[in-house]
């Protein structure tokens, strides 16, 4: 009993119990977290990952805003079913870009992981301006409104900043750019900018993959950039950017 | 608390912690035996499943974690649980890769089973703006009439599911492009309002003479070479027949300006690449037994 005895110091004492409490209950959490910080198979090898464009971050932002990732996760499981469904599941690669990351288990709509280019453009500005006009048994909320709003990007070069901050590798031209790329993106015809290039060209050798970047008019109404814009822009990128005829799943690197 | 100094309670037999408070003194009741038994259990169970299951990690530089002896991974599990599928659906999916597709409809079996792939294939990918069975929306075709765009045979269905329309990624997508009339200033407003009264005219419905009269050349000029002199479509530029009474975008005079001013143009995605060959082959047999299957 020698040893147990000793435990009566620290019933004694209560800031020392209290430290104590604090080292036991920690170190569950580091033995869970800090291998995943230097372990190799952590994040997959994947080729095609690049960093959101601006007008792509924007729309990222404005789903994150209005809580889609309440009843849309965008994680597909490695379980059959959902890799029938939606697709190839998802790798940790696909969100090494996001903060936050929008994985999830609760999904009152559908997985939204490999969304981008399943439906047109237009099909998604339809479908958030009046869900069951398209679809009749939704239970979605209409947006809109996102179609009035026009996009407030004054801050983006800041907003690309912070992300290269947390690790997201945004070149000095990217961030240089990143007003004239958003507009490009968006409104590649109308709106007397003639940097699609410069955005193609950027964001396709941050991909190392030809095909990633599109730019259009996302909502149909060319005369300005809303909210909407953005946001299908988002979507219809969301899980295209990896390269899944050169990812090797059976790759001890790539095992889960 | 020492061994020493054991203070039993005299009515439970019970060790005490030896606090007394004002006389009242705290018991020391050991843990339940059968609790310790399910507790040392557990510790136990969980080293046996570290030494099974992935799960200890690498120090720095050395690399990923333990395997496991199991060896168990989920992506190779789903892995192996979707190919186990597509080797249960093989033989049907061969059964419909080497027949025709015009064989698969008249082969009452054959067609049965592309029916009813087709059926769920249909609702889970196109019934999203298709519509279910096919009913289609302002701006999506309806599948379940005879009115077809591009083609309504099983090869051109099989086509349009396989590269999609207007679909910028896929080389051999269906493709044409209606200018923006009003937008781009090829037309003045004035000019718009005349070929409107014409399309009107076109399919049947009471229109301004003195505006039909003038937008004929226009027409002629403009239009005629995508929809025809006659104005009923051309199939191979997906351009729609006028004259009729099906509008894919509305049909009264605010929707027809609104069509010359911005045109169209929708697109749809292509499949190839999302559905393996034997679905699109189902999907298309489904689409085309919708209604007005060429």
């Amino acid at each position: 009993m020698g040893l147990m005895n000793k435990h009566v110091v620290l019933e004694r004492h209560s800031l020392l119990l209290t430290i104590c409490i604090l080292i036991v209950v920690s170190i569950g959490g580091i033995i869970q977290m800090v291998p995943l910080m230097y372990m190799d198979n952590t994040i997959e090898r994947v080729d095609g990952m690049r960093p959101y464009t601006p007008l792509e971050l924007a729309g990222r932002d404005i789903y994150v805003r209005e809580g889609c990732y309440v009843c849309h996760s965008q994680m597909v499981r490695p379980l059959r079913d959902e890799v029938e469904r939606y697709g190839h599941y998802s790798l940790a690669a696909e969100s090494m870009y996001d903060h936050p990351f929008q994985w999830g288990s609760k999904r009152t709509g559908p997985d939204l992981a490999r969304v981008g280019g399943k439906y047109s453009a237009e099909w998604q500005v339809d479908h958030l301006k009046d869900p069951r006009s398209v679809v009749p048994e939704s239970v979605m909320p209409p947006y809109a409104f996102l179609a009035d709003k026009t996009l407030k990007f004054d801050g983006i070069k800041d907003r690309l900043k912070t992300e290269r901050l947390v690790g997201v590798p945004y070149t000095d031209e990217m961030i240089e750019n990143a007003k004239v790329h958003l507009v490009a993106q968006a409104d590649p015809d109308n709106l007397g900018y003639d940097d699609v290039d410069g955005l193609v060209e950027a964001y396709t050798a941050a991909s190392g993959r030809e095909g990633t970047v599109e730019a259009r008019d996302y909502d149909g109404d060319p005369t300005r950039i809303t909210e909407m814009d953005a946001l299908v822009a988002y979507l219809q990128m969301t899980g295209t950017l990896v390269d899944f005829s050169t990812y090797e799943a059976g790759d001890l690197k790539n095992r889960r | 608390m020492t061994d020493q100094n054991k203070d039993i309670d005299t009515h439970s037999g019970t060790e005490t912690t030896g606090h007394s408070w004002d006389g009242i003194k705290e018991l020391n009741t050991p843990l339940p035996r059968w609790w310790l038994i399910v507790w040392y259990a557990t510790i136990v169970w969980a080293i046996i499943y570290m030494i099974l299951m992935p799960a200890i990690p690498a120090l720095p530089g050395m690399g990923t974690n333990t395997p496991g002896l199991r060896n168990q991974s989920d992506r190779d599990n789903v892995a192996v649980a979707v190919q186990e599928l597509r080797d249960k659906r093989a033989a049907s999916s061969a059964i419909l890769l080497d027949a025709s597709l015009e064989q698969i409809e008249t082969d009452r079996e054959l067609q049965q089973f592309a029916l009813a792939m087709g059926d769920s294939l249909f609702g889970d990918n196109c019934a999203t703006c298709h519509g279910s069975g096919g009913r289609g929306a302002k701006g999506y075709p309806t599948l379940a009439d005879d009115v077809w765009l591009w083609d309504g045979t099983l090869d051109g269905i099989q086509y349009t599911i396989t590269h999609g329309i207007r679909d910028p990624e896929n080389l051999d997508t269906r493709f044409s492009m209606m200018p923006r009339f009003g937008r781009d200033g090829l037309l003045e407003a004035g000019q718009i309002d005349d070929l409107v009264e014409y399309v009107v005219d076109l399919s049947g419905r009471e229109a301004d003479g003195a505006a039909v009269e003038r937008a004929t050349p226009i027409f002629a000029q403009q239009c005629a070479s995508c929809h025809g002199e006659n104005g009923k479509g051309m199939r191979n530029v997906g351009a729609p027949n006028l004259t009729d009474a099906d509008w894919l975008f509305g049909g009264n005079r605010d929707d027809i300006y609104n069509t010359i001013y911005n045109a169209r143009n929708s697109h749809m995605p292509a499949w190839e690449g999302r559905l393996d060959d034997a679905s699109i082959k189902a999907l298309a047999v489904y689409v085309h037994s919708l209604g007005g299957g060429e």
